[in-house]
């Protein structure tokens, strides 16, 4: 088992910058999520692994090899493609095949008619079939071996993709966003099949995505990335709680993190509607910055109490939720809250409530969208 | 089809087709009754499509019998194979490669070959003719397929075709280890057999049914293609025999018509079996 490092990569197109100088590590046995809105590079970068691309500048390793100048099937790399790409005349079990076929037999063998006649190459078929047909079973489509791609549901044919993946037991995994093209009840499926796999098989896997929710469930870290550039690389958690940039806190999250514009007053204070948000904010008095709190983070009270004034938009009722959409008095913005369904029952759309946030869980970014420091000592004196 | 209600529009439309159709098959209709006329009965003044004496055995055994016909067939079907396994053999590798692989002068490969498009085989003939003649291989099978083995039209219409297939494809067969040719073999190929039919079709046709080039390289019956072939028949035996001149000529577009009816079924097939996404 061997980590998968992509290191200083960057790549032009005509002087389009598609990757800026992105490094991702991936530890042995990792499962690496890329995620971005399109456009971002991540697919660029993901095809730079494969080598079906090259850096125009930065290198990539497979362990302690340094792969950048190697041929896509000398870098021991599986992808799996967004559209699948599964060889339309080939029937499934011979897809499955092609890998195994390509490696394990010569030239000579692989020929028709002379092929047959050589030494060692019946066993060596043998072979493949019984490897075909495990790999097969733990996908659950050894019964669909012997159709073509054509005669096969969208479901399938991405099982029949993992399995072509699978079938040679690569270094590394590369998924180019493979649950995208199936319908959303079978996407959560084979989300966790994924998963599953991985676990399994223990093999790093890079997974390219754009959609949030796959990336946090599914990966031991995430890259999220925009505009070419990586902007954090970190576990779901910290990428969701803690993020780095306002670009992925407004990317991470469903609904929407709320945002606030503000100004850092003379005691490194921020003030939204004339209460004091947070203190303690590392920047020179005057920045303007832009706060931000996660919907689940407001706590919502009566009018009567003391908190930012708001009315209530709009209700929404998602089971196991509910999302409040706020109007900040006197203009000053949207919210969006979530609470639990029992808390919204005595709310309704018009009513007057005020906001409270933590201020532990107020992130506070600059203008140049990087985040700024929150003294923590200061940050409880706040609460208190 | 079936249950569809016989109405004007569709009445109109049959109908309409049907002449057109019978407009092209006439002639080859009125051919083949000739084939079958002895000869009174084909300079009488009355059009008859049915002969009222069969001569077909008395037309079809002079054919065999006082023209190598048999030759004539082998000759054209040597020429047109020819001609066809070399100009797929360059045009696979060369279309794959100007429709999926980067590499500089590509473009202007392309646009050579649009013009290549435009420059007919009567423009190059006599320059053509100077070499082979030098060379001195006139009347050889070398000297009728010569000009025709490099096909640009193959090549745009097989360029056409490849671009349509998904990169995704070339790029999963990069990773599963095989190489360009290897690509070329056993992806591109074996999904390519509508535009690789297509092509035989378009190639076969031509290359049969030729006079002007054979006429230019070839002065002996043993070497001419069956048009040729019709012509030195006319000139040497036939004269106003034309009923076996035209069950020669029925000859000769007989194992063309069978191919095309082969193909046909094998070209349906070939678009019935494409189905990349779906």
């Amino acid at each position: 088992m061997s980590g998968l490092a992509l290191r200083g990569i960057s790549k032009a197109y005509g002087g389009n910058h598609i990757l800026r100088d992105v490094t991702i590590e991936a530890k042995p046995g990792e499962f690496v999520a890329l995620v971005g809105p399109s456009g971002c590079g991540k697919t660029t970068l993901l095809r730079i692994a494969a080598g079906l691309d090259h850096p125009d500048r930065g290198s990539v390793w497979l362990g302690e090899r340094d792969m950048t100048a190697m041929r896509p099937s000398g870098r021991d790399i599986a992808m799996v493609f967004q559209s699948y790409a599964l060889y339309p005349h080939l029937t499934a079990g011979q897809n499955i095949a092609v890998p195994l076929a390509m490696r394990n037999l010569t030239v000579w063998q692989r020929l028709p008619w002379i092929g047959s006649l050589l030494p060692g190459q019946r066993e060596t078929r043998a072979e493949i079939q019984r490897c075909v047909f495990e790999t097969a079973r733990s996908l659950k489509i050894d019964h669909l071996l012997d159709r073509k791609p054509a005669q096969m549901s969208g479901g399938q044919r991405q099982r029949v993709a993992l399995g072509r993946a699978l079938v040679r037991s690569p270094a590394a995994f590369l998924m180019d966003e493979p649950l995208s093209n199936l319908d959303a009840s079978l996407r959560v499926h084979t989300r966790s099949e994924i998963v599953e796999l991985h676990r399994r098989a223990g093999v790093t896997t890079l997974y390219v995505t754009h959609d949030q929710a796959e990336a946090l469930s599914m990966a031991d870290r995430v890259a999220v990335m925009m505009g070419g550039r990586l902007l954090q690389f970190d576990t779901p958690e910290a990428i969701y709680g803690n993020p780095a940039h306002i670009e992925v806190a407004r990317f991470i999250g469903s609904p929407q993190i709320n945002l606030l514009a503000g100004e850092v007053d003379a005691a490194h204070g921020i003030r939204i509607g004339g209460r004091l948000f947070v203190e303690g904010v590392g920047a020179t008095p005057g920045t303007r910055v832009t706060i931000g709190f996660r919907p689940e983070a407001i706590k919502l009270g009566g009018s009567s109490q003391a908190g930012l004034g708001a009315s209530v938009k709009r209700i929404e009722f998602l089971g196991s939720e509910t999302l409040v959409f706020l109007e900040l008095a006197g203009g000053g913005g949207s919210l969006v809250a979530k609470l639990a369904p029992a808390e919204a029952t005595v709310l309704n759309p018009g009513q007057a409530v005020t906001i409270a946030v933590a201020s532990g869980e107020v992130l506070v970014f600059g203008s140049d969208g990087s985040r700024l420091p929150v003294a923590p000592a200061m940050r409880m004196a706040a609460n208190g | 089809m079936t249950t569809r209600s016989w109405n004007l529009a569709r009445v109109l439309r049959l109908a309409t087709l049907s002449s057109g159709a019978l407009i092209f098959l006439g002639p080859y209709v009125w051919m083949v009754s000739t084939a079958m006329k002895p000869r009174e009965e084909i300079f009488s003044s009355s059009l008859a499509l049915i002969p009222d004496r069969w001569a077909a055995v008395e037309n079809f055994s002079k054919v065999f019998t006082r023209v190598p016909m048999l030759q004539l067939l082998m000759n054209g079907a040597i020429v047109c194979a020819v001609i066809l396994v070399v100009q797929v053999l360059v045009a696979l590798p060369c279309a794959y490669a100007l429709a999926k692989l980067r590499f500089p002068g590509a473009r202007l490969m392309i646009s050579g070959i649009m013009l290549g498009l435009l420059v007919p085989i009567h423009a190059t003939a006599l320059p053509i003719y100077v070499a082979l003649s030098g060379a001195g291989v006139l009347n050889t099978y070398f000297a009728l397929a010569a000009p025709f083995l490099i096909s640009v039209f193959a090549i745009f219409l097989f360029l056409q075709f490849f671009r349509a297939m998904p990169d995704d494809l070339i790029n999963a067969a990069r990773l599963d280890g095989m190489s360009e040719f290897g690509i070329v073999l056993r992806v591109i190929v074996p999904n390519a057999w509508p535009a690789i039919t297509a092509f035989s079709i378009f190639s076969v046709v031509a290359h049969w049914n030729d006079l002007f080039w054979p006429q230019i390289v070839v002065t002996e019956t043993a070497m001419a293609p069956p048009p040729l072939g019709l012509i030195f028949f006319r000139a040497a035996e036939a004269g106003d025999d034309y009923g076996a001149l035209m069950a020669a000529t029925v000859v000769v577009t007989m194992p063309l018509l069978a191919a095309f009816l082969l193909a046909q079924r094998r070209f349906i097939e070939g678009i019935t079996l494409t189905g990349l996404k779906g």
